[in-house]
């Protein structure tokens, strides 16, 4: 056993490199947001010298920047919610109760699974212009809703599948309706996989560029993503204020991420490991 | 109202959203897209029926055909380079990850740090980073003396560029899921390995890696479909037309141009869009369809 300390030695090493890889970058980032121009090009190491939030005001009053990103929270917050309520209806309908055809709505849901919708987006287009949709945050909801669906019913139906049906029934014979027994009874026991669901959606919609370049133009109605294309493109000579525009961009998802990694972690991974 | 009637409406409401969501926006669409793909567009409507032209057009005339086998080259060259790198690497990280030392969770942490930011964000901080004279990473080469190359500028590097930002950006989604199928395999098939005397190499590549076979077999038919569904990263980092000279032109990049047009031309062409967009549902389809049985197989055999 004398060449395992040298070898876990070794491996710690590995992984010390790998973090520095992932983060440095991350950290230039964030550091460069404080720097002018000049300290970006002249010493691209070195820490910034002062941390006053120049870049960031500018940021801050100079660009969209606050409404990008309320237009994200709105799209994505609207997006996941409903993709949790129309799912979780659905996979309480097909998993808690027997009727004709309810395999084939099953199936309906899941051939979603096996369809790019990136690909269907001319089509979609199409479709969102005839309903008045296009360059409304509505309307990337809905498609955002469409894309969700699937795998939330997929993993919602799994889930409440496995659940007792003794409860239901004593809160049928204490004389509770269908549904206050989904509510009060069932459904409280599938928080943890509506939690999964919600963040397997949430953060490909929170960072998602095709749709909103696709589908928005108004500059008032643009999300995080397509702001950061607008605001790279608006100043492009002045470093200091694109690396604030990354940094700021970032931190929310990077907060959340932080306090909740474990549950991000198996959200994300959640399909490709069953 | 009977009790079955009223139980039948309750069901009917709680599908009744979804089943409405999915209709408009995934079936509809998903059917139209096959129909338009056989049209020529006028504008917005679909025009006149022009049998398989479009699809003639895409794959053997000019000016369609040249860009639609270069962008599909670039496709394979993409899939291939991740799988050697970022997945490679993905598999090395897991295992080091395996022996779950001190700080490992925190190491998790990490390398799946970038993976929950936009490719927007990713895509711009590389593109400065590999800035020809104020970036990161010449600054860096020219601390050991070496002359950095304009990365992102050069016909020969550009693709190579983009393909390393990637890897950068996603390593962590393979790494755990390579993870998770090692953390499967029974302790005591590993002790036994170790006993019978064999070293980390040989753990690696002949006990692991055909127990992880599942693992791989997810991660071969992802990065497939991402490789050949490229699009924000090279659209952040070389633009819609795929620059320098169309070296980091992909099908993705091509058929947003084709469909809706660049900044300079703002045409829509939804005919020929539409049909290199079925071009490409058939093509993932069918490869990763038959990739999938091949892995599946080769799962049951080790």
């Amino acid at each position: 056993m004398k060449g395992e300390g040298a070898k876990n030695l070794a491996i710690q090493a590995l992984l010390l490199l790998n973090a520095l890889v992932m983060l440095y970058p991350l950290s230039v980032m964030v550091l460069s947001a404080f720097k002018s121009n000049n300290e970006i090009f002249a010493s691209p190491f070195a820490l910034p010298e002062n941390f006053a939030p120049v870049n960031v005001l500018r940021m801050w009053q100079e660009t969209a920047f606050l409404r990008y990103l309320l237009n994200s929270i709105m799209v994505t917050l609207g997006a996941v919610v409903a993709i949790v309520v129309f799912g979780t209806m659905a996979a309480y309908a097909i998993a808690r109760y027997r009727f004709r055809l309810s395999t084939a709505v099953f199936l309906f849901f899941l051939s979603g699974l096996m369809v790019p919708l990136k690909l269907a987006v001319i089509p979609l287009f199409i479709q969102l212009d005839r309903l008045g949709l296009i360059d409304t945050r509505l309307g990337l909801v809905l498609v955002y809703v469409a894309m969700g669906l699937p795998s939330a019913v997929f993993i919602l139906t799994g889930f409440l599948r496995t659940l007792p049906g003794e409860l239901e029934e004593s809160a049928r014979i204490e004389g509770a309706s269908e549904l206050r027994t989904m509510l009060q009874v069932m459904l409280p026991l599938a928080r943890p996989a509506m939690v999964i669901a919600a963040i397997q959606n949430a953060v490909p919609i929170w960072n998602d560029f095709f749709f909103p370049l696709v589908f928005i133009s108004s500059d008032r109605l643009k999300t995080l993503p397509q702001g950061l294309t607008v605001f790279m493109g608006e100043y492009n000579t002045d470093w200091g204020v694109l690396f604030a525009g990354l940094t700021l961009s970032a931190l929310p998802i990077t907060l959340v991420y932080v306090v909740l990694s474990r549950q991000f972690i198996a959200g994300l991974t959640q399909g490709a490991i069953k | 109202m009977t009790a079955r009637w009223r139980l039948s409406l309750w069901i009917a409401v709680l599908l009744l959203p979804g089943l409405a969501v999915m209709t408009l926006f995934v079936a509809a669409p998903l059917v139209s897209s096959f129909r338009y793909a056989f049209f020529a567009f006028d504008g917005l409507l679909p025009g006149r029926f022009v049998g398989l032209a479009n699809f003639q057009d895409v794959l053997t005339e000019a000016p369609f055909a040249a860009q639609t086998w270069r962008a599909l080259w670039h496709n394979c060259i993409v899939f291939a380079a991740l799988m050697a790198t970022q997945n490679g690497l993905a598999y090395l990280i897991a295992f080091a990850l395996l022996k779950a030392l001190p700080g490992h969770r925190v190491h998790q942490v990490i390398v799946f740090l970038p993976v929950v930011l936009s490719a927007v964000i990713v895509g711009f901080l590389w593109k400065l980073f590999l800035h020809p004279l104020f970036g990161l990473v010449n600054a860096a080469l020219a601390l050991i003396g070496i002359h950095g190359l304009p990365w992102l500028g050069d016909e020969r590097t550009a693709l190579g560029a983009i393909i390393f930002t990637n890897a950068w950006h996603w390593v962590g989604f393979p790494a755990l899921i390579f993870l998770a199928g090692m953390q499967r395999i029974s302790k005591e098939t590993l002790e036994a390995a170790r006993i019978d005397g064999a070293n980390d190499r040989v753990l690696m590549t002949q006990v692991i890696w055909p127990l992880v076979a599942p693992s791989a077999t997810v991660v071969v038919t992802l990065t497939f479909i991402g490789s050949f569904n490229w699009f924000e990263l090279p659209y952040v980092m070389a633009g819609a037309t795929g620059s320098p000279g169309g070296a980091t032109d992909v099908l993705g990049l091509y058929f947003y141009r084709t469909a809706f047009g660049t900044a300079s031309s703002g045409l829509t062409d939804f005919g020929h869009g539409s049909a290199l967009a079925v071009l490409m549902f058939l093509f993932i389809a069918v490869i990763s369809g038959l990739g999938l049985r091949v892995l599946r197989r080769r799962e049951i055999e080790v």
